[in-house]
């Protein structure tokens, strides 16, 4: 059933940082009662948990399920066992890009990527360049539809073209790289 | 005078320029030193922690480490650095080899994290430290008559980090009170406008969107106010698109609490970023600028 384990994915989650409540919840669904964008998962936020604990871990990381997730915490402040679901779901999200699986149906992802790569480029965010990578790597055209938001924000000075650098740029690198060091050994 | 290290965040140099501005200039009338923190770094927001909790963790932590080189309190006005910073620092208050992982990854730069810095919500500190009795003696022109809705957004109050009610947050109604104006209750009031999805979930967002316009505006507001830099900017910036797609007519500013707070306190439309907002408020703001 797993890609490269079978029967211990509940455990591979439980393991990711974020994804240590798998093993609490108790189906009661008030996370997808709460949920303002249950309507579009795939399959809703209590489904993909149960589906956790079923061991469908091909199904679970292929979904584009949890990247629906607005990290708006509803679900979190109400989980009578403190699932703390958000979490849980950015654990799934984090686990489906490390073992390469690309969801359908969702471009949210490449967003996702954009955004990092603008913070790895410069230390900071560029919401142009966030933006224009996205539509770039997804469907350039989809950026026609984005010029009137895009001139509101240009024409009110809120959409500098230009990334500002910050001086510990290195700093930062050294510090990502070490980290990844340190992970590499353990 | 009560100082903090400020950390502005990345929406402060483009779509929340109007949030660092206003921020910075109700500060100094208010008594608050915002001691900008140095080549600060992204938080990492939700993305980074969606691809690599780890590794978000870590470029958290280069700002920690180094707001608690300061010794003072650090304050954002964004939520949602809010919400990274102190998940970061909590993973690693209650894990205590991660900190040790993230610390020798740090020594790479010379900078090592201890875990005294405390973060806070820049409305919680003015509703802690300031107090709205401050504020409202500090009023100068009392926005009487303005009906405005609060929104507070979800990343102010939730997950829970001790600050307000996380589905019933009244601190924004009482700094809305406090410079005079009148709050306008609305059902969806804590509701979520979509956040980062309006990029790659559009079609949701507007729908969200529509729903929270709605009913502040069926409810008698005149303008939104909240302290969040991405409700502003999609509330704002994407009201033109929801008329559009719902052929409504909304024309609804959204203001930052701070600029609310600028107008009540007597500053002036250009030392408040207000020419920055798409949907112009020079209408409802005009007996009192």
């Amino acid at each position: 059933m797993g890609k490269t384990q079978s029967m211990n994915f509940v455990k591979e989650v439980s393991q990711v940082l974020g994804g240590e409540g798998v093993n609490l919840c108790m189906q009661c669904g008030t996370c997808t009662a709460s949920c303002p964008s249950a309507h579009i998962w795939e399959y809703t936020p209590s489904e993909i948990i149960a589906m956790v604990r079923a061991e469908m871990r091909d199904e679970v990381l292929s979904s584009s399920s949890m990247w629906c997730c607005l990290s708006c915490y509803s679900c979190t402040v109400r989980c009578p066992r403190d699932v703390e679901p958000t979490n849980l779901f950015h654990a799934l999200e984090s686990l489906a890009v490390k073992h390469g699986y690309k969801p359908k149906n969702t471009s949210t992802p490449v967003m996702y990527k954009n955004f990092v790569k603008s913070i790895k480029k410069n230390g900071r965010v560029s919401e142009f360049q966030m933006m224009m990578g996205y539509y770039m790597s997804t469907n350039p055209f989809a950026a026609l539809g984005m010029i009137s938001v895009a001139w509101n924000l240009l024409s009110h000075g809120r959409m500098p073209l230009s990334a500002k650098k910050i001086k510990g740029k290195k700093d930062l690198d050294k510090i990502i790289k070490k980290l990844n060091e340190v992970r590499g050994a353990q | 005078m009560k100082s903090y290290t400020y950390f502005p965040g990345c929406s402060s140099e483009a779509t929340a320029v109007g949030l660092d501005i206003s921020t910075r200039a109700i500060a100094e009338v208010l008594g608050m030193e915002l001691k900008e923190l140095e080549d600060w770094n992204c938080c990492g927001s939700t993305p980074y922690g969606s691809l690599d909790e780890t590794e978000s963790i870590v470029i958290a932590a280069r700002n920690l480490a180094l707001a608690e080189k300061t010794g003072l309190d650090l304050v954002t006005p964004c939520s949602s650095c809010f919400v990274t910073l102190n998940k970061a620092r909590i993973h690693m208050m209650e894990k205590p080899q991660l900190k040790e992982k993230v610390n020798a990854a740090l020594s790479a730069a010379n900078l090592e994290y201890k875990g005294t810095v405390k973060v806070r919500l820049l409305i919680e500190a003015l509703m802690s430290d300031i107090t709205t009795k401050q504020i409202s003696g500090k009023v100068k022109k009392p926005l009487k008559g303005l009906k405005v809705a609060p929104y507070t957004g979800c990343q102010e109050v939730r997950p829970r980090f001790g600050f307000d009610h996380p589905e019933n947050p009244v601190a924004l109604d009482d700094i809305v009170t406090a410079v005079g104006a009148d709050v306008v209750p609305y059902p969806s009031k804590c509701k979520c406008c979509g956040g980062s999805a309006v990029i790659a979930e559009e079609g949701l967002t507007l729908e969200l969107m529509y729903r929270l316009l709605d009913d502040a505006a069926k409810n008698g507001a005149e303008c939104i106010v909240t302290p969040c830099p991405l409700c502003q900017m999609n509330l704002d910036a994407y009201q033109g698109k929801v008329n559009a797609k719902y052929n409504t007519k909304f024309n609804l500013p959204v203001l930052f609490v701070t600029q609310l707070i600028g107008v009540a306190v007597g500053l002036k439309a250009d030392q408040l970023g207000l020419k920055k907002n798409i949907v112009s408020p020079n209408k409802v703001l005009a007996k009192y600028l």
